[in-house]
């Protein structure tokens, strides 16, 4: 085994995934090293979602491995994988909050549920994370009545609140305004650095993501065709890492096409 | 909804069911006799037909208790029910035992008519006049054929 | 054509076994489970006090009419004596757990079916599991044991004001003795009668509820439909299936218990 420092906290190995005929994911690896935000790039519908999913153990993969901390997670290993859940948080695309329970009782749940804090103290920490959040002024208000980035920091409040070591983000800034966007992946980041989390967020906003991430993965066909620093994938001339890079230029050169009056090119996206 | 509202109106939803089921459970289930002591004696019938376990025991019309068993006695194959009776009522050794119905087909009870003894019925003792049930078939095929007689009472002594 | 037999058997079996498997680990997981207390109180009002008042009109409703209909039969033979214990042995033995019963699943059971195939849907039940939040003792097992408690106590009510519906149609509008229907009544019923009332209550609670949390918890594993149309599928499914088997387990318990 490799020394604990530089071992990567989450190891991902050849993972397979179908859905009857449709294969989702092909063989899709990653390394996650510890403290750090890694970001999975791809085009809608590049199997992304179903990528993280089956690290958080909401899926589960056909094939393949994963390693969280040294130790495998294999299916019929309940220990490692309440262990493993313990110690990770998933921020799905919907948000999945509780919308019968008020804002204060979503944070409060996990650690309701999962600990044996006194209530006092559950409550003391699910207020701490809304207010880190700047939402404790919702406390008492229920998911439907708070608008959509409201919702974003609650789920966030919500994933944060047990002290996890490792944070799944599933499009975290899937319809959001590009300033809302920004503010996310500052949100992310700036939580990434204070509690030391290790994050790793699906997305498909390339300017962001290069910005805020440590390292960078491309997810296409079902594989990684693209692992590296965002620097490296600035340089990189992959044809696949281009198109996705390069998709305002392409739309620039279409939209300039248009107005020529030329015939509009098929682009394959 | 708020908690404190919601565990109000739980709580008086199960004041309510409580209610109901004490009702049920006390009022009806066991009958009026549960709590009281009781005891248990015997009536020897030469036809216990349609009295069950659990049939009334009445005494003037009223409810004293309940038929507990009936067995067939296999020495003269006679029907034996076993009454138990409320620990207060004593009854005199001359007592007699009827089968009688509520209505022209409702359900039998045993209707104790006290004699005149001096000396009571113990636990376990057996009851020596007895009225057997009136069986309904027979009486409408003597009725049908024009031999109704008066019917007598089928008094048997202990053998 | 055997194939299809026996592949339509084996899917009935496995189905039979996933859903005792889903009772049991909801009971099995509830062990220790934090405000337990709290959601069962919650669980208690949308089984009790929320379907209350559909039991109290539906039980006076039986009770008018099983009144009204015994009369006029009984009457024929002279026997209106025996009304007591033709409506209160029809309303303990099967009407009132039965009809009780149908009444919640109409009531509660559909909205529980509903409520678990939208969290279903919009992921509430996956991110329980994320958080390793059991879904089965957070979600399921307050309904079950609720409904352990709240069937019986509805089943009582139920009868309750059946009897008294049912002296309504005899004493009030046909002229029967009041005293000669009660003194029928408390003579016919038996504590056994009682218990198996009481018993067939908790079953059906038992199944109803599990059979709606079922079908919503597992909206998602719906083939003909997804999305909005699985939850309404599995709702319906839900729905059907509890009238069903209310009505089938009421004959399996009477046959032996009689």
């Amino acid at each position: 085994m490799a020394d604990a420092a530089t071992e990567p906290l989450l190891h991902v190995e050849g993972l397979h995934k179908r859905f009857g005929e449709h294969a989702v994911l092909a063989g899709a690896s990653l390394d996650v090293p510890r403290g750090r935000l890694v970001t999975v790039l791809g085009r809608s519908g590049a199997g992304k979602s179903v990528f993280l999913k089956c690290l958080a153990d909401v899926l589960q993969p056909d094939e393949g491995r994963i390693c969280f901390d040294g130790r495998e997670l294999k299916p019929g290993d309940a220990a490692v994988r309440a262990e493993f859940r313990r110690r990770c948080s998933f921020l799905f695309q919907s948000n999945a909050l509780f919308d019968s329970l008020t804002a204060l009782e979503n944070v409060a749940l996990p650690l309701e549920q999962t600990t044996d804090l006194s209530d006092k103290e559950i409550t003391e920490r699910s207020l701490e994370a809304l207010r880190q959040l700047e939402l404790d002024g919702h406390r008492d208000r229920y998911p439907g009545q708070m608008s959509g980035g409201m919702q974003k920091r609650l789920a966030l409040a919500r994933a944060i609140v047990t002290r996890p070591e490792l944070v799944l983000f599933d499009e975290p800034t899937a319809g959001l305004d590009p300033l809302r966007r920004n503010a996310v992946f500052a949100m992310i980041a700036k939580y990434q650095r204070q509690f030391g989390f290790t994050a790793v967020v699906v997305t498909h906003d390339v300017p962001e993501a290069l910005v805020a991430s440590d390292r960078v993965a491309l997810l296409d066909k079902g594989r990684m065709c693209f692992e590296g620093t965002p620097a490296e994938f600035s340089a990189s001339s992959d044809g696949v890492v281009c198109d996705f890079r390069d998709s305002t230029d392409a739309l620039g050169r279409t939209l300039a096409a248009i107005r020529r009056g030329e015939a509009l090119q098929p682009e394959d996206s | 909804m708020k908690q404190s509202k919601l565990e109000l109106l739980v709580g008086i939803f199960v004041v309510l069911g409580l209610a109901a089921i004490a009702y049920l459970t006390i009022k009806l289930g066991a009958g009026a006799l549960v709590g009281g002591d009781t005891y248990e004696i015997e009536a020897r019938f030469t036809n216990a037909g349609g009295l069950n376990s659990g049939s009334t025991v009445v005494v003037a019309g009223v409810t004293v208790g309940r038929v507990e068993g009936i067995r067939v006695d296999p020495v003269d194959f006679s029907a034996i029910a076993t009454l138990r009776v409320m620990a207060g009522l004593k009854l005199p050794t001359d007592t007699m035992a009827s089968i009688k119905t509520t209505g022209l087909i409702g359900d039998k009870y045993v209707l104790l008519s006290p004699g005149a003894d001096e000396t009571y019925l113990a636990t376990g003792e057996r009851i020596t006049m007895t009225e057997s049930s009136v069986d309904l078939e027979s009486l409408i095929g003597k009725m049908a054929f024009g031999s109704v007689e008066k019917e007598s009472p089928e008094e048997k002594p202990i053998p | 054509m055997l194939r299809i037999v026996g592949r339509h058997t084996l899917s009935i079996v496995h189905a039979l076994g996933d859903f005792a498997l889903f009772i049991g680990r909801s009971f099995r997981a509830s062990v220790g489970s934090r405000k337990l207390g709290r959601r069962i109180v919650r669980a208690g009002f949308e089984q009790g006090a929320r379907c209350l008042p559909v039991i109290l009109i539906v039980g006076t409703f039986t009770g008018l009419v099983l009144g009204l209909q015994g009369y006029y039969v009984l009457n024929k033979f002279g026997s209106e004596g025996l009304l007591g214990t033709l409506v209160s042995l029809s309303l303990i033995r099967e009407m009132g757990p039965v009809l009780a019963a149908l009444m919640i699943v109409g009531q509660a059971g559909s909205a529980l079916a509903a409520e678990l195939g939208i969290q279903r849907n919009s992921e509430q039940i996956a991110a329980l599991e994320t958080m390793g939040v059991s879904s089965h003792a957070f979600l399921v097992a307050p309904r079950l044991i609720a409904s352990l408690l709240v069937y019986p106590m509805q089943a009582a009510l139920f009868v309750t004001v059946g009897l008294v519906g049912g002296s309504l149609s005899g004493s009030v509008l046909l002229g029967l003795e009041s005293g000669t229907y009660w003194s029928a009544v408390e003579r016919a019923v038996e504590s056994q009668d009682v218990r198996e009332c009481f018993a067939k209550a908790a079953v059906f609670g038992l199944l109803t509820i599990g059979l709606c949390a079922y079908h919503g918890f597992n909206a998602h594993r719906c083939r003909s439909a997804t999305g909005a149309q699985a939850v309404s599928a599995s709702t319906t499914r839900a729905v059907v299936q509890s009238c069903i088997i209310v009505l089938a387990a009421d004959y399996v318990i009477t046959s032996f218990l009689v």
